[in-house]
């Protein structure tokens, strides 16, 4: 899996120690500790599961093992503006999977990642509850409805400069 | 005590409650297959994942198949460990393991040996159902000095992250990923050699199949036998003559030094030598080192810090410089008896035989894969020559031996040669847990009181438990001993010392459970730890046999510092035979 080579500032090295202290450092936490980082940073980069393993004292290879197992949990920044395609029952049948090859297409991107510039990401969820609209793609706050694969450039364009 | 009675496959027995289906089983002598399970009894080791589903039995009245490695017995149960039902999903599970799993045993390098590969033909498996359309995962080879890891053959037993985690507590190893793409793996899927691993072995000494393995160095050693240039000479370190006969059929705990010997000659040695000569020399340079530091110590000197941690096995080195370098001065500087043999071996001896290093190779045969990468440190060679060449495993000296077509039941026991071949009964103890500290005590008594130590076995550092404790009368001072083998022992010793809490004035710490013995580069133990006891009893017997039992009064290494060394901690000495630690704890720095 690849990842950024980010330094942690100070503060986010504190704000890491933290969040293990408040679940006192407990090895048994290691879960809940990582949700916590992650909401802070976005992301688990390895320089974040190496300052909670000194914390928890948790091996490296047991964190990367964690994250790596629950999908939730990720190890590259969402881009600017993350882009999401539902793959529910309904979006699927009415063709998202187009829709998602066309981003792929477009971006050079593989689920889960995120663009060279950090600028677009790609992910796909479960049912977003707006099926009357599907196939479903949201770009941050936006929702686009009835996207076809046609649509994708255009969608690209307003997220340009 | 509380006891369940039970029935399996119609045999009434009575168990203490806790005791599983399988080992009930195995003591009315049905012996249930089982993978991923492993235990080894008295080193209290267990892996039990529940997670291959091999070892599952019918329980009447249950809708389910119980894995018998992890259900406990209850009263009144009716057990079938063989109904149609049970086969059937034990074949299923086989399949379906099988189906992610290549079929190149015939180029394995664990053919033979294989959990896996007896486990099929145990069942009788003759085809393995949607392999044509069945795409198979597939992960990158990973070399590392000492151990290769090719995941395409793991099957997630997760043996090796029990050790790795729970008994060494190094923690290079975890399971990532999930379902089809889970593999045991280092952080950030990194290679070994830049994670935490220790080259301890213990990981490849449980792997169930050829998914870790060492690297294999017999190549290297065949050219340099082929290259006429060359003289060759071998050293054998203690523990390898303890199991080497389990390769050829012998059983557990025989000792075939003699017949080691011979065959090495066979394969073409100019010089077989013996690792435990230097290990003698070791008692030599670490005994006098602790001496030195104990009288300081004992006048107040404030910079003699005891305790004094033995330095002679690699694994352990590897995990102190990363875990503990606040502590790496306390470890004796003393180098290891590999490496003690490969300094004298490429000048006193090379000097002796009138050529120069280049042309002398030196090989090791050892029960362990750190002396691998222990070989290739930087610090263990001059101009690019390394003092010990190549290292093999007592594993790939049966290899070896069998590939020359050498029978080693049938040879006539031989002797050493001289001079590096004489050692005492206190170098062959060097093989067992509680062995270097037992020689270390034989000469440092004498040195240190001047009087003769009446009885040399000292039954109290001996053992299998995980750390042990003793204290010695010095004449009237108490020398307190710790003990400890296994990486996770070690870890609780070393903490104390780091709190400043210790209050040994020795320890002893061996990477591997039961020490050298149980090496990684030794013959599979397949979780039977009689077969570690065998050994242990094995080298007592070697150590008893001899005639001096105490590494100074080695006539040979008395001449060496007559004619060589002068004293011990001189500082000829000090150059060859002592070496410094380096603070490697890991930051990861993710390597792509
Ligand atoms: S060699 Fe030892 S330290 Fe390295 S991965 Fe295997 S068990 Fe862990
Ligand atoms: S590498 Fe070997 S010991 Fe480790 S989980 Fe895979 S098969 Fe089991
Ligand atoms: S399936 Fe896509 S919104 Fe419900
Ligand atoms: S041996 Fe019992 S589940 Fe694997």
């Amino acid at each position: 899996m690849s990842s950024i080579k980010i330094e942690l500032r100070e503060e986010d090295v504190k704000r890491i120690k933290e969040i293990c202290a408040s679940f006192r450092n407990d090895p048994q936490e290691l879960i809940n500790v990582l949700h916590r980082c992650q909401e802070h940073f976005g992301y688990l980069p390895a320089e974040v599961q190496e300052v909670v393993s000194e914390e928890l004292t948790v091996p490296v290879a047991k964190i990367y093992g964690v994250i790596t197992f629950y999908s939730f949990f990720t190890m590259t920044p969402k881009g600017k503006h993350p882009i999401s395609i539902c793959m529910g029952t309904a979006c699927y049948v009415r063709g998202a999977e187009k829709v998602l090859d066309e981003f792929k297409r477009e971006l050079g991107l593989q689920v889960g990642q995120t663009t060279k510039d950090g600028k677009f990401s790609l992910s796909s969820l479960r049912c977003v509850g707006a099926c009357g609209l599907a196939p479903v793609v949201l770009v941050g706050d936006k929702t686009y409805g009835r996207v076809a694969p046609d649509d994708v450039k255009n969608i690209l364009k307003e997220y340009e400069q | 005590m509380e006891t369940m009675k039970l029935t399996i496959d119609n045999k009434i027995i009575e168990v203490p409650k806790g005791t599983t289906l399988f080992k009930a089983a195995r003591e009315l002598g049905i012996e249930i297959p089982t993978l991923c399970y492993m235990e080894l009894h008295d080193l209290n080791i267990e892996n039990k994942p529940a997670g291959c589903r091999i070892c599952v039995v019918e329980v009447q009245g249950r809708r389910n198949l119980a894995p018998s490695c992890a259900t406990n017995c209850e009263n009144g149960m009716v057990v079938k460990t063989h109904s149609t039902r049970v086969l059937n999903a034990r074949r299923t599970v086989m399949e379906f393991i099988l189906s992610d799993h290549p079929k190149e045993c015939l180029i394995c390098p664990k053919s033979g040996s294989c959990d896996l590969q007896n486990m099929a033909i145990r069942l009788g498996i003759r085809e393995i159902p949607g392999t044509e359309i069945a795409k198979m995962s597939t992960y990158r080879k990973d070399t590392s000095p000492s151990i290769i890891r090719d995941l395409d053959k793991c099957i997630m037993c997760r043996r090796c992250e029990t050790m790795c985690n729970d008994v060494q507590t190094v923690g290079a190893l975890s399971a990532i990923n999930r379902g089809f793409m889970a593999v045991v793996s280092p952080a950030f899927e990194q290679n070994l050699e830049h994670s935490t691993c220790t080259y301890c072995g213990q990981c490849v000494a449980v792997c169930p199949t050829g998914a870790l393995t060492e690297v294999d160095h017999t190549p290297d050693i065949l050219r340099a036998l082929a290259d006429p240039t060359k003289t060759v000479i071998v050293q054998t370190a203690p523990a390898v003559r303890a199991a080497l006969g389990e390769e050829f059929g012998m059983e557990p705990g025989t000792l075939v030094t003699g017949k080691m010997v011979a065959a090495l000659r066979v394969l073409g040695f100019k010089y077989v030598f013996d690792t435990d000569f230097a290990a003698d020399l070791t008692i030599m340079e670490e005994g006098s080192e602790f001496l030195d530091r104990l009288s300081r110590h004992l006048k107040g000197d404030e910079s003699a810090k005891l305790p004094i941690l033995t330095s002679c096995c690699p694994g352990w080195v590897n995990f102190f410089e990363s875990y503990f370098p606040d502590l790496k001065d306390i470890p004796s500087t003393a180098k290891s008896p590999q490496q003690m043999f490969g300094a004298i071996a490429k000048t006193y001896f090379a000097e002796k035989i009138g050529i120069g290093r280049k042309d002398l190779v030196v090989v090791s045969i050892m029960p362990c894969l750190a002396k691998k990468y222990e070989c290739q440190r930087e610090e263990f060679s001059t101009d690019g020559n390394r003092d010990v060449d190549y290292s093999i495993s007592t594993r790939e000296l049966a290899a070896f031996i069998k590939q020359a077509n050498i029978d080693l039941n049938n040879l006539e026991s031989e002797e050493f040669d001289s001079p590096m071949g004489e050692s005492t009964g206190a170098g062959v103890i060097f093989g067992n847990t509680g062995g270097v500290i037992e020689a270390a005590v034989r000469t440092a008594y004498e040195l240190n009181t001047g009087k003769k130590l009446e009885k040399v076995d000292f039954m109290e550092l001996r053992g299998l438990e995980g750390v042990r404790e003793a204290t010695i009368d010095f004449n009237g001072t108490p020398i307190r001993i710790g003990i400890a083998h296994g990486l996770g022992n070690a870890r609780k010793l070393l903490n104390d010392v780091r709190a400043g809490k210790s209050k040994f004035h020795a320890i002893e710490i061996m990477a591997c459970p039961g020490g050298c013995i149980g090496g990684g580069g030794q013959p599979l133990h397949h979780g039977n730890s009689d077969i570690i006891k065998a050994r242990a009893a094995a080298i007592y017997r070697e150590d008893k046999k001899k005639i001096l039992r105490k590494s100074h009064e080695n006539p040979f290494i008395i001449k060496l510092y007559k004619e060589f060394l002068g004293k011990p901690n001189s500082e000829k000495a000090h150059h060859l035979l002592h070496t410094h630690y380096f603070d490697k704890k890991k930051k990861f720095i993710v390597k792509q």
